[in-house]
């Protein structure tokens, strides 16, 4: 394998840098995503959101537990992976007068695609009251799955935001795309 | 039997369970990424209890945050204590929040929708 340019690299970090300055961009990883990932990045959520006195920190602690633990559980990554409850993915968030966005992104594998479209749709098409019945619905039939989850994540989301979710799929190769979401909190 | 006692950390509950006494406490934060895991070891323990029963019951949740996969954990133990409910069996559930978290006392509502036992849910002032 020939060994990179140090000055692609430097290109990479000015030209990224410039890119997400105009987008209020606030925290951008791509890598693994796990429980220490995780715990890392909400108590950081935690402490820079103290200082700004905004009243939606809890519910942006909220939603990234929610987001993260997605995509550990449910990225399906291209190499093998065998510890559990890891998966990579990127995960960002932009914070401005206006509003916070989250935004998640992740492999998965291409027969997923359905099955989220559905549901992710489903739970824009419902106002607050019926978020609140399918949740209480999907609390009370569900069985936790085999990675731990409650199939409950995305309502969680749309309930805390109170915002519709956007998502979008591009698409990787024949059996894989990338799924992208973002969750919005307007302040 | 012996009492259940959990000590918390920053992903988990502290869980404080007096066989003899029937005061079953729940407190702190519970967002592990699989609860089963974690809930495996209460829901045993409540196995075993429902079958040696003090006089009452009392129990208390005081969470300041759990993620969804918690949230099914903690249908599930309310499950059993409704179970004793609707057997006459003396037992309470106080849930507990705080005065500005609204999210908590909602969810405390929506546990109180679901079941038939009661759930007295009690602000707690911010100090």
């Amino acid at each position: 394998m020939e060994s990179k340019n140090i000055s692609s690299f430097q290109d990479l970090v000015y030209n990224f840098h410039e890119s997400v300055l105009p987008l209020d961009v606030k925290l951008i990883y791509e890598g693994e995503i796990n429980h220490d990932i995780m715990k890392v990045f909400t108590s950081l959520t935690e402490k820079g959101l103290k200082a700004e006195e905004f009243s939606g920190q809890k519910k942006v602690f909220n939603v990234m537990v929610e987001c993260l633990q997605n995509i550990s559980k449910h990225s399906d990554c291209r190499e093998n992976v065998k510890e559990e409850n890891i998966g990579n993915g990127i995960f960002l968030i932009s914070n401005n007068d206006a509003e916070l966005t989250i935004v998640t992104g992740n492999t998965i594998k291409k027969e997923k695609e359905n099955f989220l479209s559905e549901k992710i749709n489903h739970i824009n098409t419902l106002s607050k009251d019926e978020l609140k019945t399918y949740y209480k619905e999907i609390l009370k039939e569900s069985k936790l799955s085999n990675k731990g989850g409650a199939g409950l994540g995305f309502i969680d989301i749309a309930r805390k935001t109170q915002n519709k979710l956007s998502f979008d799929f591009h698409p990787i190769d024949n059996d894989y795309s990338f799924f992208i979401m973002s969750a919005k909190i307007t302040k | 039997m012996k009492d259940l006692h959990i000590d918390k950390t920053t992903q988990t509950p502290k869980i404080d369970f007096n066989a003899k006494t029937g005061q079953l406490y729940l407190s702190g934060r519970s967002l592990p990424e699989d609860s089963a895991k974690f809930y495996q070891v209460v829901f045993n323990w409540l196995d075993t209890y429902v079958k040696n029963l003090p006089v009452s019951t009392e129990v208390r949740f005081k969470l300041d945050y759990f993620n969804t996969s918690s949230a099914k954990a903690i249908f599930s133990i309310i499950v059993r204590f409704d179970e004793l409910y609707k057997k006459d069996y003396p037992i309470s559930i106080k849930w507990y929040y705080d005065e500005d978290d609204e999210d908590m006392k909602d969810l405390g509502e929506e546990y109180q929708d679901l079941f038939t036992i009661p759930i007295h849910l009690i602000m707690q002032m911010d100090e």
